[in-house]
């Protein structure tokens, strides 16, 4: 039975979209969440500008990101022998960069939130440079799980990069947002609402998950 | 005696602004040191410069015979410990709140709750370990930063202002807490406070920071009895009038303080001046009172603050004054805030600044 859920296309799709989306996520934080602290925590020239260009590209198009990322590494392009063209990691690392501002804006506001003596508090307690900032990563935590969930959801659900890089490959980078796309032109109605209430469940159940992990962190 | 914590000519500059101004003040070992002066002085930024947690811009800061510097600060910053004037929590429960400096010295988990239980008797917070800190009164998240700082047990404890804005109350508490630990731990207690009968009654030496400058230092009530220059100064003295003089025929002057507000004071002079009367020497009364007192007026209490064995009243009678009487008293008058009160205060009991 398991292997025949295995065999399914849908489990396959929804297994690659949530395995996609979520490395790109976590690859993101990994740069993006220091980045969002430094521009919380430092006061520095060029600050707000700095904070104005990751809350302009929030808003940036799908679609806009996934041709530039197809002039770069489609196989004519300057970075097309690395050969990832029409792969899933191009897809990760597309959907990494489309999610950076997201969580580089949302961390950096959170940071900004926590009350200022925090730092101090913790460095009159004892604490290091280092354990001070940690001490304000853990205040703002409620707002850094939010960050990287908006993140996770705009990734999974986002079409363009996706469709400019993997290009819907059976079998390899096939995800709920591209096949419905596709399904939906063929017209194979039925298949694609299917595919939306997966979606449209994982986009829920994740928020879910998030609200009552953020009530038991604050 | 020796000294705990030394500031030489420090000076902090934040900008074009100089907080402190050349500032040098030495710390007894086992002292309560309040630093007296009004909003905006620069307590705070001594405090925090004490605290090891702000360099100053000039100037030399001596901790315990060693200087400090880049290289020692945070070691030298374990040794003491700073309490804000603007409560700060961490977003967690008062055991973790509590525990927080435990935990970076590395104590064990019975050790920690040990700790945290005798500083949240201290504070009298016990049975509270569990409760969300931020979810407490205003005077109990002060005690929560108070237990959080007397855990550590540091040889110095810097308070910024620790009663501000509290009710009676929790302000008890918290005096009783400082005089205790500087009696039975030795503590060394640098206090900042505009409050001079907190100066008065919990330390041992008052140096008074106007402007970012060190005035007098000394003893409560050379500093506070005497006619002292820099104190008239200070913008929170309590009871200070200006208004124009006038002698009167009698001998006496009459100050017109604005607001139809006179205060007949046992001195000659005319012109623009400045007086001031003690809290406790004024005396209630429920009636108007028919005695020797050149000054009565008529008004409403506005605030209740309860020091141990004494209450101090802010009474509105067109102004504010600040008056001192017994807990007995206020307890058999049975005042409270928005009784109607009369104050008198001798002529002589008025005093030029």
């Amino acid at each position: 039975m398991f292997w025949e859920l295995f065999q399914n296309p849908i489990f396959q799709i929804t297994i690659r979209s949530l395995h996609i989306s979520g490395t790109a996520t976590l690859l993101s934080t990994f740069w993006s969440l220091p980045l969002g602290m430094f521009i919380g925590l430092k006061s520095f020239p060029g600050k707000q500008f700095v904070k104005g260009i990751f809350n302009t590209l929030l808003g940036v198009p799908t679609v806009a990101l996934g041709l530039i990322l197809y002039l770069l590494l489609s196989t004519s392009g300057p970075l097309g022998f690395l050969d990832l063209y029409l792969t899933p990691q191009a897809m990760i690392i597309g959907q990494a960069l489309l999610v950076t501002p997201i969580v580089v804006s949302l961390a950096t506001s959170a940071v900004e939130s926590v009350d200022p003596k925090i730092q101090d508090l913790a460095k009159t307690l004892g604490a290091s440079e280092v354990e001070a900032s940690l001490a304000v990563l853990r205040e703002s935590m409620g707002g850094i799980v939010l960050a990287i969930v908006a993140s996770f959801n705009r990734a999974i659900a986002e079409l363009g990069v996706a469709l400019a890089v993997g290009r819907n490959i059976k079998g390899t980078t096939q995800v709920l947002t591209t096949v419905i796309a596709m399904e939906v032109e063929r017209p194979n109605i039925e298949y694609s609402i299917q595919l939306v209430i997966i979606l449209l469940a994982i986009v829920f159940t994740v928020t879910i998950l998030t609200n009552l992990l953020q009530r038991r962190i604050t | 005696m020796r000294w705990l914590i030394k500031l030489k000519d420090v000076t902090k500059r934040y900008g074009k602004i100089t907080a402190l101004d050349s500032v040098s003040l030495e710390v007894r070992e086992k002292e309560i040191l309040t630093v007296l002066g009004p909003n905006g002085s620069g307590k705070t930024t001594m405090l925090k410069i004490m605290a090891s947690i702000d360099e100053p811009t000039s100037g030399e800061v001596f901790f315990d015979g060693e200087k400090v510097n880049n290289g020692n600060r945070g070691n030298v910053r374990k040794r003491s410990t700073m309490v804000f004037q603007k409560t700060t929590l961490f977003n967690t429960t008062v055991y973790k709140n509590v525990a927080y400096g435990l935990k970076l010295r590395g104590y064990s988990k019975e050790e920690t709750d040990e700790k945290v239980k005798e500083a949240l008797e201290l504070v009298k917070l016990v049975g509270y370990e569990n409760r969300h800190a931020k979810k407490l009164s205003g005077g109990e998240q002060q005690r929560v930063s108070l237990a959080r700082a007397l855990v550590l047990n540091t040889k110095l404890l810097l308070l910024d202002e620790p009663t501000a804005n509290l009710d009676p109350k929790n302000v008890s508490i918290i005096e009783e807490t400082i005089s205790r630990v500087n009696r039975d731990f030795n503590t060394t207690i640098v206090m900042a406070t505009h409050n001079m009968f907190q100066a008065e009654t919990l330390t041992s030496r008052v140096a008074v920071l106007l402007g970012g400058k060190m005035g007098e230092i000394g003893m409560p009530r050379e500093i506070l009895r005497g006619p002292s220059i820099d104190l008239a100064s200070f913008a929170r003295l309590e009871n200070v009038f200006s208004g124009s003089s006038k002698i009167l025929r009698e001998g006496t002057s009459i100050i017109e303080v604005d607001d139809g507000i006179e205060v007949e004071a046992a001195v000659r002079q005319s012109g623009k001046v400045t007086v001031f009367v003690r809290p406790e020497d004024i005396i209630v009364t429920k009636s108007r009172l028919f005695s020797s007192a050149r000054n009565v007026f008529r008004g409403k209490i506005v605030e209740v603050s309860d020091f141990e064995s004494v209450v101090r009243l802010r009474v509105d009678v067109g102004k504010e004054f600040v008056v001192q009487i017994t807990k007995r008293s206020f307890v058999e008058m049975k005042l409270n805030v928005g009784s109607t009160v009369f104050l008198a205060f001798k002529a002589s009991s008025v005093h030029l600044v």
